[in-house]
């Protein structure tokens, strides 16, 4: 039975800050903080009133990851960002593989594909972008490894061991096979961090007696665009502040307050244990997984309204590969500015063809 | 790429003062289209903005802006350019401070 959810009038819910979260949709989902919008008021662009509403607070940071609120901005910024810690933010990885012998069960395409999923430890700063596949490689823009693994039998092998690790002397191909050889310059550049794997410990291939393994690996840098092995980050996600609004002109019956409770997430709801009162612990409405549950039942509609704070992202950054997560934002933040500065330049040109005499010169269709 | 793309074209159609201009701007997607457009909105001289990304595999975005009062909407869009530029900027000091205090939980993850 569709409940009827026309609890947008709730005390409490409003329509400019809230995104309304109902049984079968959303409601109110764009933002409508444009001047013009509503009468007698500005709304345009103003970095003092920006600057007082922005907040950015971290909340978590741990050796791999990053959570921080991102509040008062609009969602096509925080999208910005996000896309950008994707798709933009360069990282080095092996881009060419050479294959001077590989005799191993992996054939060649498999392995350097593999291959330059590894993420390593390189800073990108260091390195320039080649710009074009066939641009003359060099000790900025390349970094070159050798992989050179060959399986024998170990003689040492205690009788009767089955474990090919005990049989055979690298039976395992790991990334921390990968030597860097250090080209021109680059021995004195990167000598206090040398270019290794991140995870010295991914198996690439496995390799029986005979076999071995010989290639070059050209490492470049680049963007997550172009190949998913150079993005920086494992995710990089936000999701906007959950808001449980209780309607006070119709509080939960007493006797059913730890079923309400438990239509949310745990630690959402607080209980009083004498009046049964409930009451929505603002801390921990965070957690709430929106599972709209308690839209369910009917002997509670009318009593809540879940939303969404429409200005309120709560980011989430895993890092993989070089950057420490806190490092990321800012990266992301210098890759928006550059393209933001790059955009102003050819405008600032155009602007300047304009200012003379000759009319506008129309590019076509 | 080509040098000789250049990054913004107006369209054929633009009005002479460039009050109503669609421009393409090349090698760009969503992540600077919707933000761009966005800031422009927020222009009260600004009567329509918006933005298209005409077809997936063409590496560029169009954007088209309308102005009240025959104003140029190239002045418009380098304001909105440089408004932006201010953003990254606040979000960045924001972001700085606020990891330099540290107020917040840290924790180690195994990987």
């Amino acid at each position: 039975m569709p409940l009827p959810t026309a609890s947008a009038s709730i005390t409490g819910f409003d329509p400019r800050r809230h995104v309304g979260v109902h049984a079968e949709r959303v409601s109110h989902v764009s933002s409508t903080d444009y001047p013009g919008h509503y009468p007698d008021e500005d709304n345009s662009w103003d970095l003092d009133k920006f600057k007082q509403k922005l907040k950015l607070k971290v909340q978590r940071l741990s050796n791999r990851s990053i959570e921080f609120d991102f509040v008062g901005v609009d969602a096509s910024i925080a999208n910005a960002f996000r896309r950008i810690l994707i798709a933009e933010v360069p990282t080095v990885t092996v881009e060419r593989v050479y294959v001077w012998d590989n005799t191993s069960v992996v054939v060649d395409e498999i392995l350097a594909q593999r291959i330059g999923l590894i993420p390593l430890n390189v800073d990108p700063s260091f390195m320039d972008i080649k710009e074009n596949p066939t641009d003359q490689a060099t000790d900025r823009n390349t970094l070159v490894f050798r992989l050179r693994v060959a399986c024998t039998r170990n003689k040492n092998a205690p009788k009767g061991s089955t474990d090919p690790k005990e049989l055979y002397v690298n039976s395992d191909v790991l990334s921390s096979h990968l030597e860097w050889v250090p080209q021109g310059e680059q021995m004195t550049v990167m000598a206090g961090n040398p270019p290794a794997p991140t995870n010295p410990n991914i198996v690439l291939a496995k390799l029986r007696p005979g076999q071995e393994i010989d290639m070059e690996l050209h490492a470049i840098k680049g963007v997550g665009k172009d190949h998913a092995k150079f993005c920086p980050v494992a995710t990089a996600s936000y999701r906007l502040l959950p808001d449980i609004i209780l309607n006070p002109n119709k509080p939960v019956p007493p006797h059913l307050a730890e079923k309400f409770q438990k239509c949310f997430s745990p630690g959402v709801i607080r209980v009083d244990p004498h009046t049964k009162d409930v009451s929505v612990d603002k801390e921990k409405a965070r957690n709430e997984s929106m599972s709209r549950e308690v839209y369910r039942h009917p002997e509670f509609e009318g009593c809540v309204q879940l939303a969404r704070v429409r200005d309120h992202f709560l980011f989430k950054i895993e890092s993989e590969g070089f950057y420490p997560p806190e490092r990321l934002l800012p990266e992301a933040i210098s890759v928006m500015r550059g393209k933001i500065a790059n955009i102003r330049r050819a405008a600032e040109a155009l602007l300047e063809d304009n200012d003379g005499p000759r009319d506008v010169e129309m590019a076509d269709g | 790429m080509a040098e000789s793309t250049p990054k913004i074209k107006i369209m054929k159609g633009a009005a002479a003062d460039l009050s109503a201009a669609t421009y393409q701007i090349f090698d760009e997607s969503h992540t600077i289209g919707n933000a761009l457009r966005w800031m422009l909105m927020k222009n009260p001289k600004v009567e329509f903005c918006g933005y298209s990304v005409p077809h997936p595999s063409e590496n560029l975005i169009q954007l088209r802006i309308q102005m009240y009062d025959e104003m140029s909407s190239l002045t418009a869009l380098l304001e909105a350019l440089s408004n932006l530029d201010s953003l990254c900027e606040t979000v960045e000091d924001e972001y700085r401070s606020s990891l330099g205090s540290g107020a917040y939980e840290r924790w180690v993850e195994k990987s």
